[in-house]
């Protein structure tokens, strides 16, 4: 358990998606003009993010590893099916994001209508696929670790969202130098955020 | 057989060149589209992964590029995204399994960020705007150019940071030749960190707005 919460906290803060990895630039850098819309994606991206790196966990597991098809019979303990990896997990992710548009269409149709357009977007956000594949990498040994991975990583993505985009509401009332302004003061922030969250780096979990 | 000479365009036509100068200055893919932002800011740290994943980046968008312009015709518009998803995906897996073969410690470094070139908005981008609806060569130069613009941007930013930061350019000690150690200069330690690469990608902007000052955002 002690575990768990370690990684949950750890994705969050010192592994943060955007600040450590930059993964999810372009929906950060497009979305976060206000902080409405930015809540909506940070919440989309947390609801991925949380089913696509369990359900990537166990194909991984139990599919593409090395040895990971010796509950098939012995026959297949040596075959490693890792060379498929990016092509699975992004058709596993693009179906998920398909499969969760149509439960929230059904289920909760207010929540539908908020996230709009940014639901099917994410399919191609790339902490989505990052998330997967840093699973995969890292080497997580349960999938509660994995489950914890991916949500944590999706709060972490959200607080990024959020924070740039009140920083951006906020700055509009500012004299930024005319060729700064918009996107250039954007990245500029960004990196001054990124250096705010490296102070989570010395802190041992 | 002349006339029809006449009629198709030479290779390299103004329209031709052109599809290859814009992407690199005034519709850059990341200072003006904002996109293929996620990896290129990653790789950074030094020269070396820079050039590998630009290079990576080119060959595959210029090859999916006309790859889907050749498909564009038979792929059908309600299933076009997994289509292409599928093609950016396969080319991918060729780099990726090239780089382990060929330039292993690079592809160390890369780590993840080879694959997350699937998810690279620049690729999907570019199919959709240019691919889906042109012929192979221009949607070949389109690619190329587009890839270069993200390339170059790639490159200068791993040159700074690599130059500044640790003092050596593709692992050679420039700094330590020239004797700047000596007459007491300290390598900026801050450039190796993640956030510098969003800073100067800021700063680039900032210098290609000042000397194209229409390209000036509203705040």
């Amino acid at each position: 358990m002690e575990e768990i919460t370690s990684i949950f906290v750890k994705s969050i803060f010192i592994d943060n998606m955007v600040f450590a990895y930059f993964l999810g630039m372009c929906s950060y850098l497009a979305v976060s003009r206000t902080v409405k819309t930015s809540v909506g994606l940070g919440i989309a991206v947390i609801f991925v993010l949380g089913i696509t790196v369990p359900v990537n966990y166990l194909i991984n597991e139990y599919l593409l590893g090395p040895g990971a098809l010796s509950w098939l019979g012995p026959t297949f303990a040596d075959v490693n099916l890792n060379f498929l990896t990016f092509i699975v997990f992004i058709a596993v992710i693009a179906s998920m994001v398909q499969l969760v548009e149509m439960v929230i269409e059904k289920f909760s149709p207010a929540l539908y209508i908020s996230l709009g357009i940014f639901l099917p977007l994410i399919a191609v956000n790339c902490a989505i696929l990052g998330g997967s594949l840093f699973m995969q990498e890292r080497e997580y040994q349960s999938i509660a670790e994995a489950t914890s991975f991916g949500l944590g990583s999706g709060v972490g993505w959200f607080i990024a969202i959020v924070g740039i985009a009140a920083i951006r509401e906020k700055i509009r009332y500012s004299n930024v130098p005319a060729p700064l302004r918009g996107l250039g003061i954007t990245y500029i922030i960004t990196g001054l955020m990124g250096i705010a969250f490296m102070m989570f780096l010395g802190i041992k979990i | 057989m002349s006339a029809e000479i006449k009629e198709t365009e030479p290779l390299f036509s103004p329209k031709n060149r052109k599809l290859l100068s814009i992407p690199l200055n005034r519709d850059n893919p990341i200072t003006m589209q904002v996109l293929g932002v996620c990896s290129a800011l990653a790789v950074t740290a030094k020269l070396e992964p820079s050039v590998v994943m630009a290079l990576s980046v080119v060959f595959v968008l210029g090859v999916g590029n006309v790859v889907i312009s050749l498909l564009r015709k038979t792929i059908p518009p309600r299933i076009r995204i997994i289509v292409q998803l599928t093609v950016i995906a396969t080319l991918v897996i060729l780099v990726d399994q090239f780089l382990l073969a060929f330039a292993y410690d690079v592809s160390r470094q890369l780590s993840v960020f080879v694959g997350l070139i699937i998810t690279n908005c620049i690729i999907m981008g570019r199919f959709e705007a240019f691919g889906m609806a042109n012929k192979p060569w221009p949607s070949f130069l389109d690619g190329i150019g587009n890839a270069l613009g993200y390339g170059w941007i790639l490159i200068a930013v791993g040159f700074f940071r690599e130059l500044l930061g640790s003092g050596t350019l593709w692992g050679y000690p420039v700094l330590e030749k020239i004797g700047l150690y000596s007459t007491g200069y300290e390598n900026n330690g801050m450039m190796i960190l993640p956030p510098m690469a969003l800073i100067v990608v800021g700063i680039i902007i900032w210098v290609q707005r000042s000397r194209e000052r229409d390209l000036i955002e509203e705040n």
